[in-house]
């Protein structure tokens, strides 16, 4: 968890905030345990969910329901991967879906932040405001005509076609990024290509695109999480049970069969669904928070 | 101009993007824009009614209750999400280890989808097996565990509480690097000058993260007026139809009872209510490149 502090600080600049914060002995102890309130406070749903998910489905549904199993069992996880398909086809659709939608955002936004930030070129601005379209325009308002177009053309209902709508939402946080990162690539290193010969492209995948990894991460990271965690357009593309990702899924195990809501499977099905975000945040922790305060904001 | 552009090797390289936010973003606009003003349904029609759908949407009682809604639900949420977030970040701003790793846990739901933490909190608020309810009794706060789904100010609150556990690092992870960037020189001075810690934090840190706390607003706001998979999940729209949001009310319209027209046209409405906040964002958050 250290990491994320390092991403964002400047050690000096964040000296006099600690001082700030009035560090005599009692008010030390205070603070410290109100942070561990907090983090309690916020780890408690994850918890209770994950223990719920390990009760045995009686005790899972037990009321009022038991702070600690008295039972263990893997049932409601079995019961989860051998839901109607099977969990491996939904999460097989939602793997091929980020993967596209990874695959299809880099494509565009690597050659256009580098465009804009190593060219010039006439009206770049107003490129610009048009690559931020996306910021400015929900996309929740244009799901009907695209679900129109794309049943014409046979996207409706496809992995492809969503990943397009989910390469919609990540467009300009990536390609703003992107921009970034080419810009900050030191010049002379573009000349020394250019006296060696090299055109634009051969520059772009041997000078900076080395240079620009993190950056590709960083877009590749967020792209990964907004897609396999994204709800509405999945819920209106994706009409086929065995199409279903993974957050759709999850809706259809809660609504279950007879009515009955089957409360250990669902929060099975929770864990196993966040379990891949929450990994790749411990691990990737300094591109993500990287990434997102130079996007979020800027 | 064209041959100018086509002479531009920079331009090469931004021309599939663009292309791709032409066909997957503003052709789509367009489309949207005439289908408001037809009567297409999923099932066939398309005829050309002009500014019908949005006569009929100015007398549509459910829409405006859906949109009143969702104003209510966004001033009822962004006051706590703004105060208790920038709490948080003078509380976890300080790099210590525990405050570091406090920091890291508050932000840990915002990479959880947003789907699997409304069914989370769907379980906890359940009346007959969710823990928050045991919990609640167990701390003496109810007397006997709380229904919330069936009535509309519960639901709205239980959305609200489960939304703020969510969404609550995001906020905080962008105040806490406002106050780290703010110059140490300026806190020492104040420190000099024999301010206590609140004043400091009144007259030098909330001063200084104003931008970053109006941006913060902002984002903020956009996200809570186009609120839709915690209610779906949670309230169904739920009692009679009082906790639909626009964006639910329209998704109700298109999809459930396929009129897209209408469904169109309350879209084109949301937009142009959204656009507002959204244009205020990208011109302020590109103002100044600094932060």
């Amino acid at each position: 968890m250290t990491a994320l502090a390092e991403g964002t600080v400047r050690p000096a600049a964040a000296e006099h905030v600690s001082r700030a914060a009035g560090e005599s002995r009692p008010v030390g102890y205070l603070v410290g345990a109100i942070c561990i309130a907090v983090s309690t406070i916020m780890l408690a749903p994850l918890v209770l969910s994950f223990l719920a998910s390990i009760k045995a489905p009686d005790e899972a549904r037990a009321s009022p329901p038991t702070y600690i199993p008295q039972s263990f069992s893997l049932e409601s996880y079995l019961k989860v991967f051998e839901y109607q398909a099977g969990l491996w086809t939904y999460v097989g659709n939602s793997l091929l879906v980020a993967v596209l939608t990874i695959v299809i955002c880099l494509a565009l936004a690597v050659p256009a932040g580098y465009g804009l930030a190593r060219f010039k070129m006439p009206f770049k601005e107003v490129w610009f405001i048009i690559l931020l379209a996306p910021l400015m325009i929900p996309y929740q308002a244009l799901l009907t005509p695209l679900y129109l177009t794309f049943s014409k053309i046979g996207l409706a209902n496809s992995h492809l076609g969503l990943a397009m709508v989910h390469t919609i939402l990540q467009l300009p946080f990536s390609i703003y990024l992107m921009r970034n990162s080419f810009e900050s690539i030191p010049r002379e290193l573009e000349e020394a290509a250019k006296v060696d010969g090299s055109n634009s492209w051969q520059t772009l995948r041997s000078i900076f695109f080395p240079l620009a990894v993190p950056g590709i991460v960083t877009v590749g990271l967020f792209a990964f999480i907004a897609s396999w965690n994204e709800f509405l357009s999945a819920l209106i593309f994706m009409n086929k049970e065995t199409s279903f990702t993974v957050p759709i899924m999850l809706v259809s195990v809660r609504t279950g069969r007879l009515g009955s809501v089957d409360w250990g499977a669902l929060q099975a099905g929770v864990i196993l669904s966040i379990l891949p975000c929450v990994l790749i945040y411990l691990l990737l922790q300094r591109y993500y928070v990287a990434g997102f305060l130079n996007g979020a904001v800027k | 101009m064209i041959r100018a552009l086509r002479k531009s090797e920079g331009f090469l390289y931004v021309l599939p993007a663009l292309a791709f936010v032409t066909a997957f973003v503003l052709w789509p606009l367009a489309q949207l824009v005439y289908l408001s003003l037809t009567d297409t349904s999923l099932l066939g029609g398309g005829e050309f009614v002009g500014l019908e759908n949005y006569v009929k949407a100015f007398g549509d009682k459910s829409f405006w209750r859906a949109l009143e809604f969702t104003l209510k639900y966004t001033v009822f949420i962004t006051p706590i999400l703004m105060g208790l977030g920038f709490a948080l970040a003078l509380l976890t701003a300080p790099n210590r280890p525990l405050r570091q790793i406090t920091r890291g846990i508050i932000f840990l739901p915002v990479v959880i989808g947003i789907g699997s933490s409304s069914l989370l909190w769907f379980w906890l608020f359940d009346q007959q097996v969710g823990m928050f309810n045991r919990i609640l009794v167990d701390i003496g706060i109810l007397a006997e565990p709380a229904v919330w789904f069936t009535k509309a100010d519960m639901a709205l609150l239980g959305v609200t509480i489960s939304i703020t556990w969510k969404v609550i690092g995001f906020g905080m992870l962008l105040f806490v690097a406002g106050i780290q960037s703010i110059n140490g020189e300026i806190g020492e001075a104040a420190l000099i000058d024999g301010g206590n810690y609140w004043q400091r934090v009144w007259y030098i840190i909330l001063p200084l993260s104003l931008r970053v706390i109006l941006l913060t607003t902002l984002i903020s706001v956009i996200g809570s007026m186009l609120a839709f998979e915690q209610f779906y999940i949670m309230t169904g729209g739920n009692p009679r139809g009082q906790t639909f949001t626009s964006v639910y009310w329209i998704y109700q319209n298109s999809f459930i009872s396929f009129k897209l027209g209408y469904g169109a046209a309350l879209s084109i409405i949301l937009t142009a209510i959204v656009l507002v906040f959204s244009t205020l964002q990208v011109i302020l958050s590109n103002r100044s490149p600094s932060q």
